[in-house]
């Protein structure tokens, strides 16, 4: 009767934060699309699952499929959230296009217990080498938008989320590098490597004592 | 000034139909301290209970529907007002549901309201009738869903008033309502709102015949006044762009202004239209009542002032539909409560759909709408266990 799910072409980090999230736990994916990921994580690990998508479109289809979501936007409408409501918040290949990523991720640490953030890594080599041999605002397949037409307004590298994380007081549980072709890179590198060869990253944050306080609007 | 002996309703009555009496060992005690007994609930059912009683559905008409959702309405001839979504294969599916919707405490369709006798008087209620609210209505609802021998709903669903009292379902009887679909309401009047029913009311207390409510009495009706409360009203169910669209500047079967005050316009014409064809269904004392159960709606004052206190530790399922060019209940109103069950913890889905149609929408086919209430109710079903259609069928 379940039909198999299709999953959109580069959307590899998708797998890596289903296997992430422990069965059973109350999951809220922050910019959740057509829903892909709520459903992968209610079939494979039972999650209950909620969503928040901005477009209408996306909202329609997730609803029309059985999922909670609502329309809303992650930079304005985490902040009705009360206190850990969820064991994981997820958002998934968003933060950058957010306008105020640091608030976002001091909520998703407010609202829960634990944060899955997977994002295109500006620091792949191939970025570096666009901006630098060619001189030109890097155009990959992670992020394949002009530079007057992107959506993604607060790109960062690996190395910048780490340094971001820990000044929010987040602890890093897990970090997952992906290469081109969406393998976690196999070697158990130094952030300074992860940043050079992967092209998107995972990563499992965990609240500090500090966290997710005072996280206002 | 005897009252008729054989017909409750003083109102036209439609005796063949379906309705419960609840004798005066079950009355209903208002919110205002009143005493509805006895206590008559004109209602309609589509499709069947199902063995385990699972697949119940309440739908909530708005403020001058009634319970002829899918079907014919013996006064007017025309279709139920949601005809576009209940009926078998519909979203609300007949074949796999069962669908019942009763005229609201207050109402005039079968249901005991202001035009019903008053067994102390033995003259219809007229202003004796106690101002009813929202809860009072949904009080009613449930000694329905009881004596029907329903002990959870499936879904309660509606839309406007109706929505309203799909929120009090959820906030009174949480336990009763698996799912909810509150469309294009709000949990509180707001002062605009409260303005535009006072304007409605106003139209009918100032009309003579009006009699200071004791028109039954009389034998004359506040037609006038009712229909002007009417006309009023409908503006606020269509958005500007959909006025323009259908009527615009365009004259009624004339090519000149008259320069007079006939209906010149066509938008004229169609408000009068609307004006008379309602004074023909509608009671106007019914209309003063069930407009002030909306304006005392106010969910959240029920509970300290905070709505997601209603809300707290709601296990039903919400879906929260709003309409882009509702004026009337604008999708900053459904947020609002969309923010209150996320506040409470609940399981709620948030759909605002983009139509043109103003704050009608809800009764229109609109794609989106259709399709949202079909997904929502569908998985809601799977989780709830209600076999498919198909397999019910024989």
């Amino acid at each position: 009767m379940t039909t198999a799910l299709k999953i959109a072409p580069g959307r590899f980090d998708l797998a890596v934060v289903a296997d992430i999230v422990e069965p059973g736990s109350r999951v809220l994916d922050v910019g959740c699309g057509d829903g892909l990921l709520l459903q992968m994580l209610e079939r494979q690990k039972q999650v209950d699952g909620r969503g928040v998508e901005l477009s209408q479109r996306g909202v329609n289809d997730c609803v029309a499929k059985g999922l909670s979501v609502i329309q809303g936007d992650a930079d304005t409408d985490l902040s009705d959230y009360p206190e850990d409501g969820f064991d994981y918040v997820i958002l998934s290949q968003t933060l950058q296009a957010t306008q105020r990523p640091r608030v976002v991720l001091d909520n998703m640490l407010r609202i829960g217990r634990r944060a899955i953030v997977s994002f295109p890594n500006f620091g792949h080599w191939r970025v570096r080498a666009e901006l630098l041999l060619r001189g030109r605002m890097p155009k990959t397949p992670n992020l394949d938008f002009a530079w007057y037409d992107t959506p993604n307004i607060h790109l960062c590298t690996i190395r910048d989320f780490v340094e971001l994380a820990d000044e929010i007081g987040a602890h890093i549980e897990r970090g997952v590098a992906l290469d081109r072709a969406g393998a976690p890179l196999r070697w158990k590198a130094p952030w300074p490597v992860m940043n050079l060869f992967g092209a998107q990253a995972i990563f499992l944050l965990e609240r500090g004592r500090e966290t997710g306080r005072g996280a206002g609007p | 000034m005897t009252p008729a002996p054989q017909s409750f309703e003083s109102a036209p009555t439609v005796s063949e139909r379906p309705s419960l009496v609840f004798g005066l060992d079950q009355p209903l005690v208002t919110d205002g301290g009143g005493i509805i007994a006895p206590l008559t609930i004109g209602f309609e059912t589509y499709g069947a209970l199902n063995a385990a009683r699972s697949n119940a559905i309440l739908l909530c008409h708005a403020l001058t529907g009634d319970q002829y959702a899918a079907s014919v309405h013996p006064m007017t001839g025309k279709q139920g007002w949601w005809d576009v979504l209940v009926g078998p294969g519909l979203p609300f599916d007949t074949d796999r549901y069962f669908v019942i919707c009763s005229n609201v405490v207050g109402g005039c369709m079968g249901t005991t309201g202001p035009a019903s006798i008053n067994p102390a008087t033995g003259r219809a209620y007229g202003l004796d009738f106690p101002v009813v609210t929202i809860r009072d209505m949904v009080r009613a609802q449930a000694m329905l869903i009881d004596r029907l021998g329903i002990d959870t709903l499936f879904c309660v669903a509606g839309g406007s008033m109706g929505g309203m009292q799909v929120l009090q379902w959820a906030a009174s009887y949480p336990e009763r309502v698996f799912a909810a679909m509150p469309i294009a309401t709000a949990a509180r009047h707001s002062s605009q709102n409260i303005a535009f029913h006072e304007v409605g009311r106003q139209a009918v207390m100032a009309d003579p015949d009006w009699r200071g409510g004791r028109y039954l009495d009389e034998g004359v009706r506040p037609e006038k006044g009712l229909a002007v409360a009417r006309m009023s009203a409908h503006i606020t169910y269509l958005s500007e762009q959909a006025l323009q669209r259908k009527f615009g500047r365009k004259l009624q079967a004339r090519s000149a202004p008259t320069f007079s005050f006939d209906a010149d316009f066509q938008i004229e014409s169609y408000l009068r239209h609307q004006g008379l064809a309602f004074v023909e269904r509608f009671d106007a004392n019914s209309y003063l009542f069930v407009t002030r159960a909306c304006d005392y709606f106010d969910l959240a004052a029920d509970y300290g002032g905070s709505l997601a206190r209603a809300f707290t530790g709601v296990k039903t399922r919400f879906c929260v539909i709003s309409f882009t060019s509702d004026w009337l209940y604008p999708t900053s109103a459904s947020r609002a409560i969309v923010h209150a069950l996320n506040a409470g913890g609940a399981s709620v889905s948030f759909v605002e759909i983009a139509s043109d149609k103003g704050h009608d929408a809800f009764l229109l086919y609109e794609p989106d709408f259709f399709a949202t209430t079909r997904g929502f109710l569908e998985s809601a079903a799977r989780a709830r266990g209600i076999a498919p259609a198909a397999a019910a069928r024989p």
